[in-house]
């Protein structure tokens, strides 16, 4: 999935000079996970700009670049620093289009999420703030595939796009990618797996947890739909309301905390859009509702698996 | 640099001034009547700042205001009736009434970026807009402003940090109106000028007599000459007095009555009337004339606003994304090829010069100093130091070496 997200910013930059990088650490050192190996080597020091360690600056700077028709592309080293900017994109970026017809043709992305025993501080899900930030997109992918296809889409988009990596995923998805330019729609879910019994709604790493929750419940006789939901905001709602109207139930399962998480949101909207073809409670699976913890038993505690997501689905599936 | 202004242009920053000032009284009017639908701020004592930074840019320059620079939206080419309509809330206005006051812009002919209320965040943003200029190749410098009580914010910080790592061309003025709301600057920053912040980011800075529009105006414009030729970022510290309370709710009462008196003797706009006379560069004929288009413009676009619609409730829904109303692209002034492979490929390497050894500290960059540039009745500079031009900054290093 790294190499995915590194061939779609080379391949944007190669096809467009307005496309440029600003961040910590991404030049000389090719960013904190060599996202951005190579890329100053090939498209200089204009274009792939080492900046000091000021996120508001750097996103302050990408904004002012955006307005004169450049694609700037910020990196947070981690997620988790997106904290520190949390006022220039709620309210400059978020509200730029809106307020005065200024579109910001930005894109903000890092690497998130747990998994890795990196703490508090360093394995953050935070698109919730942001999901709930009108003039925002966020997209969160959970294949190769997807990350360069969204990238890309992300990048050539007037509007701004945060654009989570879950860090778990960099290393781990390894898959075959076709040659050539291709783009993946943003707010668009996708149908990963097909099945009748009940659906199960995902994203980022939980989604290949809740692949291979299906896979054990199938081998029982319940067959899940799955969901990849891909972008978060605008989030699809026809996608997620057919699958309802096809399995009249659903389980939502997602990595960031419980409260306030999209299940919440997704649960409502079932309701709104179809309540009537509901068999049973929404039900969610979620970590729980505290920091990230650092230690590997606390935090395989705090996480979802495969278990927690079965049991649940096997509980809905009963109804 | 010999900096003087022709006649016209003396009458120019006063008409603009005159009218800041004329503007400003009729929405207080206005407020009195109900028909502001927020709050409302004034500039009153603090128009030879707006007007006579502002001056200094060229059309193609960007700048971006802070709640008391409708003068600077003024010379930039706005009108009463943008202001105006925005004050209203009106559908007429420049954001259809989704903001008001002076949150409003222009990317593509006046070159105005919209502020946000948030204090300092427009100085990265201004920051951006100086490195994509330098990187379209277009030749550009960003001004905007901030106030002594903004510049204690982190983004006030970061951004003239960033500016001055990567040689923006970025002029940033800081309105020291002795107050932040009801904070005294002295209990904002413990220094006696502002500008002395500027030594902590190694660019140049200056400090003018905010309320003399010709000195305000020649600082401004040496300083947006110099970010023009590549020298980085500079500040402006002007020092003035906000002359009412923070907005029209505030009466202002914690500010000692001897403070507002020592400054209303230095009422800018007296000053520059005094001075047009003294110089014999206008006659009660022609201040007549000029004061009469202001009235009569004003009177047109008040006409204008105060019929204008409010908007449409629906309204409300649209223009949260840009759903192809917009096509961007971006203006190069420099050929593209030279920023795509081969010839944008380089050797990723710093080249370190500096070891940071602590015996050889050279002596601190002449551009830590500041310019003073105090009371000139006569609208002529004093410069208390000497200017910085001629020391560390001379010397800058070309672009691809700054970025190592
Ligand atoms: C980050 C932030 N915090 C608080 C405020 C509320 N606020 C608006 S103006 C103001 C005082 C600003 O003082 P100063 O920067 O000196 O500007 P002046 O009003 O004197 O022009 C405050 C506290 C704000 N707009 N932004
Ligand atoms: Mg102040």
């Amino acid at each position: 999935m790294l190499e995915a997200i590194r061939q779609a910013l080379f391949e944007e930059m190669e096809r467009d000079p307005a496309v440029v990088l600003l961040g910590e650490d991404l030049g000389v050192y090719g960013g904190a996970f060599k996202v951005t190996a190579g890329l100053l080597e090939r498209f200089g020091w204009e274009r792939v700009i080492d900046t000091p360690i000021s996120e508001t600056a750097i996103v302050g700077a990408a904004v002012g670049m955006s307005y004169l028709g450049l694609r700037p592309v910020a990196e947070m080293q981690f997620i988790d620093f997106i904290a520190c900017c949390f006022n220039q994109l709620t309210n400059f970026v978020a509200k730029s289009h809106y307020r005065w017809g200024a579109p910001v043709p930005m894109v903000v992305r890092g690497p998130s999420g747990g998994g890795v025993h990196g703490g508090p501080f360093h394995s953050a899900n935070p698109e919730m703030y942001f999901v709930h930030t009108p003039g925002l997109k966020v997209v969160y992918p959970s294949t190769a595939y997807d990350a360069k296809g969204l990238l890309k889409s992300a990048i050539r988009d007037n509007n701004p796009v945060l654009f989570f990596e879950h860090k778990f995923l960099y290393r781990r998805v390894k898959e075959e990618l076709p040659s050539g330019d291709y783009t993946v729609p943003l707010g668009k879910a996708v149908v990963r797996r097909e099945g009748r019994d009940l659906t199960i709604v995902s994203y980022a790493a939980m989604m290949h947890t809740s692949m291979e929750a299906a896979e054990v419940l199938a081998k029982e006789g319940i067959e899940a739909e799955v969901i990849d939901l891909r972008t978060l905001l605008p989030l699809d709602r026809e996608t997620l309301l057919a699958s309802v109207k096809k399995t009249n139930k659903i389980l939502v399962v997602h990595e960031d905390t419980r409260t306030g998480g999209i299940a919440g949101e997704i649960a409502a909207l079932v309701c709104e859009g179809a309540f009537e073809d509901l068999d049973g409670p929404v039900l969610r699976v979620t970590s729980l509702d505290t920091p990230v913890p650092y230690s590997p038993p606390l935090e395989e505690r705090f996480l979802p698996d495969v278990q927690r997501v079965a049991a649940a689905a096997r509980d809905l599936a009963r109804y | 640099m010999k900096i003087s202004l022709r006649r016209e242009q003396h009458l120019e920053l006063y008409y603009y001034m005159k009218l800041n000032r004329a503007l400003e009284e009729q929405m207080v009017r206005l407020f009195r009547q109900n028909k502001i639908v927020g709050g409302l701020y004034s500039s009153l004592g603090q128009e030879a700042i707006s007007v006579g930074t502002a001056y200094a840019l060229e059309p193609r320059d960007w700048l971006a205001p802070m709640i008391r620079n409708i003068g600077a939206l003024l010379v930039k080419g706005f009108k009463p009736r943008d202001i105006l309509t925005q004050h209203m809330a009106k559908y007429t206005s420049p954001t259809l009434g989704k903001d008001g006051t002076s949150h409003f812009g222009d990317l593509k002919v006046r070159h105005v970026v919209s502020p946000i209320s948030m204090l300092g965040d427009l100085i990265p943003v201004m920051t951006g807009i100086a490195m994509a200029g330098s990187y379209l190749g277009q030749k550009i410098v960003a001004m905007t402003w901030i106030g002594d009580g903004g510049t204690s914010t982190g983004a006030f910080h970061e951004g003239i940090n960033l500016a001055a790592v990567q040689k923006a061309a970025l002029v940033c003025i800081i309105e020291n109106n002795q107050w932040a709301y009801s904070t005294p600057v002295r209990r904002q920053v413990p220094t006696q000028d502002l500008a002395d912040r500027a030594k902590a980011y190694g660019i140049p800075s200056y400090v003018v007599d905010g309320n003399d529009v010709v000195s305000v105006y020649q600082v401004s414009k040496e300083a947006v000459e110099r970010c023009r030729s590549g020298q980085g970022p500079i500040l402006i510290e002007a020092k003035t007095m906000r002359m009412k309370g923070h907005a029209q709710h505030d009466a202002a009462e914690y500010v000692p009555k001897a403070m507002f008196e020592y400054w209303k003797a230095r009422d800018p706009l007296d000053r520059y009337e005094k001075h047009l006379t003294a110089s014999k560069l206008w006659d009660a004929q022609t201040k007549a004339e000029i004061d009469a288009r202001i009235e009569r413009e004003l009177q047109e676009d008040l006409e204008f606003a105060e019929s204008s619609p409010l908007p449409p409730p629906e309204l409300v829904e649209q223009g949260v994304y840009c759903e192809g109303c917009h096509t961007i692209e971006p203006d190069w002034r420099r050929p593209k090829e030279e920023l795509v492979p081969p010839k944008s490929s380089v050797a990723a390497v710093w080249e370190v010069e500096d070891f940071g050894a602590f015996e050889k500290r050279e002596e601190p960059a002449a551009a830590a100093k500041h310019s003073t540039v105090l009371a000139s009745g006569d609208g002529r500079r004093h410069p208390a130091q000497p200017s910085a031009r001629k020391g560390k900054a001379a010397k800058t290093p070309t672009r691809n070496k700054v970025r190592r």
